[in-house]
């Protein structure tokens, strides 16, 4: 499930040739290329399902899935929007928190020895298994424990990303900056952390997609209801299936937008990292 | 004259697993101001370590090091270094990089006194034009340049070199030897330069130290007997074979391959004038 799709990007180098056409070239390919395989996908899909003469109970074609959006179009905003902001609260907080982490990892050895196991050993822990002691621990919190969830099963990747990054500091950078008498705050924000961020936004695209995971988890085990994940634990006492696979094309836009979102970010604080192919 | 850098008997060890490893034991080393002292010797004896006290990163065990007449006790922005790795940082062009040290260091100049240096120093080294370019897009060679612009935009008393050349080829060396000279001719500094390259250290400074195998002391001293800009053929005259020749047999000593003082064996010390056999 953490699975990280290769992001599109555009050729850097063909930026030379200037004007709008060009630019409009690179954009409808950006843009064509994705839709052009949802499309095809879609289509393989409803093949697949008719082939079989599958009814919806055994599994939904794309057909079905728009009277169940538009049957549904009301909860679908609402619980997509509680799934999502929860989702994106737990992110923020797995950043802030496992940017801490990595940084007392990635400047301490000391640190680094002592936390990696723990880490280690509480991400190895199904986050499945946590939900119901965290319900039970925080009874009636739904939105608190869901961005717990969110964020226990996403910080982990930032941690260890961050902590590699900075530990993996050429000392001669170290060197020429502290001859100068910088402070190690000022070797940080001029060169640790503008270092580090490739490798934390690489961690961030496979944290948006845990994120979700967490999310949903807390959503479908814990019954109050909010949230995608409640619509499709309804849809499954109701037997209504087209709208369970509505759900979970809608996660995975969802997904999507958050994935794009990261890239972007990461366009605008560490595209110096993306080199020309070639 | 007062020395500019004075080494007085300095002593270091480093603290590893299995006990204290000596790197440095008496070391003397004495630069006038404006001087060029070049450090050879053996690998792994400590010629490093020796840059590190020098910027005052490293506090020696024993013996003291001056720089200016005052005692070296923590790091000062009077120190310029660059390193064999010019290391750069991806996101910031090669003008951005320059100026890199103007940030740190206290300056009273304006942002555009601290462009118009950093742009004077590329363009000294043959990078004009080449300032707003990502250090990626540069080569190894030019990407040493910007180190050395960086290593001397905020006007250092002293320059640390630690072997900046020692990953280019041969005509890009010999390219940035010329530079090196240029350069201090316009902005005068005092030189430290670790090399493993004879050639260079005759090349580039007054006098070479030899050091002796780990620990290191302070084995030769060379009086190249030039100052300031020197011609690439000097290099090639009689006089220079000679002191390359008396470097080698100096260098075998240290590595523990010749006998120190009985000098009638492999390289035999050339009485002066006579050509020399042996080149580096």
């Amino acid at each position: 499930m953490a699975d990280v799709p290769q992001p599109l990007t555009k050729p850097a180098g063909a930026t030379g040739r200037g004007g709008s056409a060009v630019l409009a070239a690179l954009t409808s390919r950006a843009v064509i290329a994705p839709i052009a395989a949802v499309v095809v996908f879609l289509v393989l899909w409803e093949l697949l399902v008719w082939a079989n003469g599958w009814p919806d109970y055994v599994m939904a074609s794309p057909s079905d899935l728009p009277p169940a959006y538009a049957q549904y179009w009301e909860l679908f905003l609402i619980m997509g929007w509680q799934t999502l902001w929860r989702t994106v609260v737990g992110l923020v907080v797995a950043v802030i928190f496992g940017v801490l982490v990595g940084m007392v990892m990635g400047f301490s050895r000391v640190m680094r020895d002592a936390l990696y196991p723990l880490l280690v050993g509480f991400n190895a822990i199904p986050k499945a298994t946590v939900v119901p002691i965290v319900a039970l621990l925080f009874v009636g919190q739904h939105d608190f424990n869901t961005v717990l969830i969110a964020f226990m099963i996403s910080f982990f990747p930032i941690a260890v990303s961050v902590s590699i990054g900075l530990s993996t500091l050429e000392p001669e950078y170290r060197d020429i900056l502290r001859s100068l008498g910088a402070s190690q705050a000022t070797i940080f924000w001029k060169i640790a952390l503008p270092k580090t961020l490739p490798e934390f936004f690489g961690a961030l695209k496979v944290a948006v997609t845990l994120a979700f995971i967490g999310t949903n988890l807390m959503e479908i085990v814990s019954p109050h209801g909010r949230g995608l994940g409640a619509l499709f634990d309804s849809g499954k006492t109701n037997s209504n299936y087209p709208l369970m696979f509505a759900v979970l094309i809608a996660l995975a836009f969802l997904g999507i937008v958050l994935y794009y979102v990261v890239v972007a970010l990461e366009k605008i604080f560490a595209g110096w990292a993306e080199r020309s192919p070639g | 004259m007062q020395n500019l850098i004075e080494i007085k008997g300095v002593r270091h060890a480093y603290q590893t697993q299995s006990g204290p490893l000596p790197v440095l034991d008496g070391l003397e080393i004495a630069v006038p101001e404006g001087g060029f002292v070049a450090v050879v010797g053996p690998s792994g004896c400590g010629k490093s370590t020796l840059t590190k006290l020098v910027a005052g990163l490293l506090k020696p065990d024993e013996g003291e090091v001056w720089l200016h007449g005052e005692k070296v006790k923590s790091p000062r922005s009077t120190v310029g270094m660059a390193f064999q790795n010019p290391v750069m940082l991806e996101w910031r062009t090669i003008l951005q990089n320059v100026m890199l040290p103007l940030e740190i260091v206290p300056t009273k100049m304006t942002r555009r006194q601290k462009e118009d240096r950093a742009r004077y120093l590329l363009d000294l080294v043959g990078l004009a034009g080449f300032e707003g370019k990502r250090p990626s897009e540069l080569s190894g060679g030019m990407r040493q340049r910007a180190s050395l612009c960086r290593a001397l935009v905020h006007s250092p008393e002293v320059l640390i070199l630690d072997e900046p050349f020692g990953a280019l080829d041969a005509f890009t060396r010999e390219d940035l030897w010329q530079i090196m000279h240029q350069v201090k001719e316009k902005e005068p500094f005092t030189g430290v330069l670790i090399t493993h390259d004879l050639r260079e250290s005759i090349f580039l400074a007054d006098q070479v130290v030899v050091l002796s195998g780990r620990p290191a002391r302070t084995q030769y001293v060379l009086d190249v007997g030039t100052t300031g800009t020197r011609d690439l053929d000097h290099l090639y005259t009689a006089e220079a074979s000679e002191m390359l020749a008396t470097l080698r047999h100096q260098i075998e000593v240290a590595q523990g391959r010749a006998p120190a003082e009985p000098e009638q064996t492999a390289t035999p010390d050339l009485p002066p004038g006579s050509a020399a056999q042996g080149m580096a």
